[in-house]
């Protein structure tokens, strides 16, 4: 058991996501950093779909309530246990009364906390993750309160031990710090050429900047003007995490996991899978800048970043026992 | 002469993991949405299909590209296309009684106005027609209506509503729709039905599924 010592609106339960429900509207939701969760997960030994808790309202306090091993990755955010520093991306056991703090980000805009055997929430359509937007799943269908308290599923029979001092892994990508520009990798989308060849170039030479208007479900971007060689209308149809999409307005905006199922904007590109874990990183007033890449390349990205993955995780099971 | 059906379709990708196949002409078609949910029914059962999301005359089809070749699947979707299995969909009809106008219909005047008609004729029309359910989508349990009268539709609202509220009975272009849940939407309010087309402790969470039938009834005409 675990309770939590802040408010964060937008500190939530999250797990991979919630499948198979798109065609009757429901978000797919989830960590907006896989690979940060999926990191925790399995420094602990958790399976891949344990619920974490990702933070992205700082300072966040939680005090644990009984002894437990806990991973911190994502957001360089200097976490602490009970004033003892941790390093980045670092698994540890910590003991009952003990109170781990994440300060604001030094790098990165999300961290997550996961912890053995994972946060013990209702399945909710098969997933254990908060959608904000419709008020289920995670704890209570919201963000975490100071107050609540958080059981954690039961590890039956495990014999695995973290080293004294903890063990840590070295993600693919640390988050970025300060003033870095974030690359991004995008594959053109269904009206990429129906865009003029100067809003094409603008695209892909332009830093983009995460606007304060961006949250789990898209980012707003601010620069150059988009526009369409003639205005088309599209009928409603699905949009993915990383869909880009160019209203009226002319600014695009990075469809993410709380997105609608549905849209009609035209799109322009579309972020490659594990490029997301990046945007997830970039807090706003980011800049962004969009590189093209093949459906080949997006592929290739996506098999190397889940065998890093399962190097962690075949690493740490050898490591821990 | 009879022209035949346009049989093409476009197939785009949407990153490495799904494809956009796109049937739709200038305007929505109820013949193509059948071979929609035609299609989508035959590729559930595809190996490496992993979920497919039905639109209005499209379908987005995810798959796994560890198991299914893109290359390989467009030319599937293409054959399928071709070669239809349209099982009719019954589907089953939903009466929605309807409050309009007021101040959870705030949009009755203006839409009427636009469409050239009297508040009354507006309503009659709206609740005389017979709705299908093209597609769920957008948001939980939401009803994208086809079927509204062409001279009903109004183009969406240059700036969307922060907040819409829930049971709100909305028009958005030719398309026409019912909240499930407060959200922000562009599409007009003419009325209100108490009527939960989402809860996720009821199996199934949404009240309709697509090829169903929604009829309004009017249950009150409120002033503005």
């Amino acid at each position: 058991m675990i309770e939590i010592l802040s408010n964060g609106a937008a500190n939530t339960v999250q797990d991979l996501g919630r499948f198979g429900h798109l065609d009757i509207g429901v978000s797919r939701c989830g960590a907006m950093d896989a690979a940060a969760l999926t990191t925790g997960n399995a420094l602990l030994g958790n399976a891949p779909s344990a619920a974490g808790l990702e933070i992205a309202i700082f300072p966040f306090r939680l005090r644990f309530l009984s002894d437990i091993d806990v991973a911190v990755t994502g957001a360089d955010c200097a976490a602490a246990l009970d004033g003892w520093r941790l390093p980045p991306f670092w698994a540890i056991s910590a003991r009952s009364g003990q109170e781990l703090k994440l300060s604001p980000p030094i790098a990165g805009a999300r961290a997550y906390v996961a912890f053995a055997g994972g946060i013990d929430v209702a399945e909710i359509l098969g997933s254990r993750s908060t959608d904000l937007k419709s008020g289920f799943g995670g704890h209570k269908g919201r963000g975490l309160e100071r107050g609540d308290r958080l059981g954690l599923a039961k590890i039956d029979g495990r014999c695995r031990k973290l080293p004294p001092g903890g063990l840590g892994a070295l993600p693919l990508d640390f988050p970025p710090a300060g003033e870095t520009t974030i690359d991004v990798r995008v594959t053109p989308g269904a009206e990429f050429d129906s865009f003029a060849q100067a809003s094409i170039d603008h695209f892909f030479a332009a830093p983009w900047i995460v606007s304060v208007a961006s949250n789990r479900m898209g980012y707003r971007l601010s620069g150059p003007l988009l526009t369409l060689k003639r205005q088309r209308e599209l009928l409603s149809h699905g949009i993915l995490s990383g869909t880009i999409q160019v209203p009226a307005s002319g600014q695009p905006i990075i469809q993410l996991a709380d997105a609608n199922t549905c849209g009609g904007y035209p799109k322009i590109a579309h972020v490659i899978e594990p490029d997301l874990a990046r945007l997830a990183q970039a807090p706003a007033g980011a800049r962004i800048r969009f590189h093209a890449a093949t459906i080949a390349t997006a592929l290739e990205a996506a098999a190397k970043s889940k065998a890093h993955l399962d190097d962690i995780r075949v690493t740490a099971a050898l490591i821990c026992g | 002469m009879e022209m035949p059906v346009p049989l093409d379709i476009v197939i785009k990708a949407v990153g490495a993991n799904a494809l956009l196949v796109d049937a739709a002409k200038d305007s929505f078609s109820e013949d193509t949405q059948e071979r929609i949910w035609a299609l989508a029914v035959q590729l559930r059962d595809m190996p490496g299909i992993n979920e497919t999301v039905p639109g209005m005359n499209n379908l987005l089809a995810l798959y796994d590209p560890l198991a299914l070749d893109h290359i390989a699947l467009e030319r599937a979707l293409h054959l399928l296309w071709a070669d239809p299995a349209i099982v009719p969909k019954a589907g089953k009809v939903v009466d929605i009684p309807v409050i309009y106008g007021g101040p959870r219909g705030e949009d009755l005047g203006l839409w009427a106005r636009h469409c050239g008609l009297s508040r009354e004729e507006a309503v009659q029309r709206h609740a005389h027609a017979t709705y299908r359910v093209a597609a769920l989508g957008a948001m939980p349990g939401f009803p994208y209506l086809s079927g509204l009268p062409p001279e009903l539709a109004m183009d969406r609202r240059d700036v969307p509503r922060l907040a819409v509220a829930k049971g709100a009975v909305i028009i958005g272009g030719a398309q026409a729709g019912v909240m499930p849940t407060a959200a922000p939407s562009g599409w007009h309010v003419v009325g209100h039905a108490d009527i939960a087309l989402f809860d996720i402790e009821r199996v199934p969470p949404a009240l309709l599924a697509p090829g169903d039938r929604v009829r309004f009834s009017i249950a009150g005409l409120e002033d503005d």
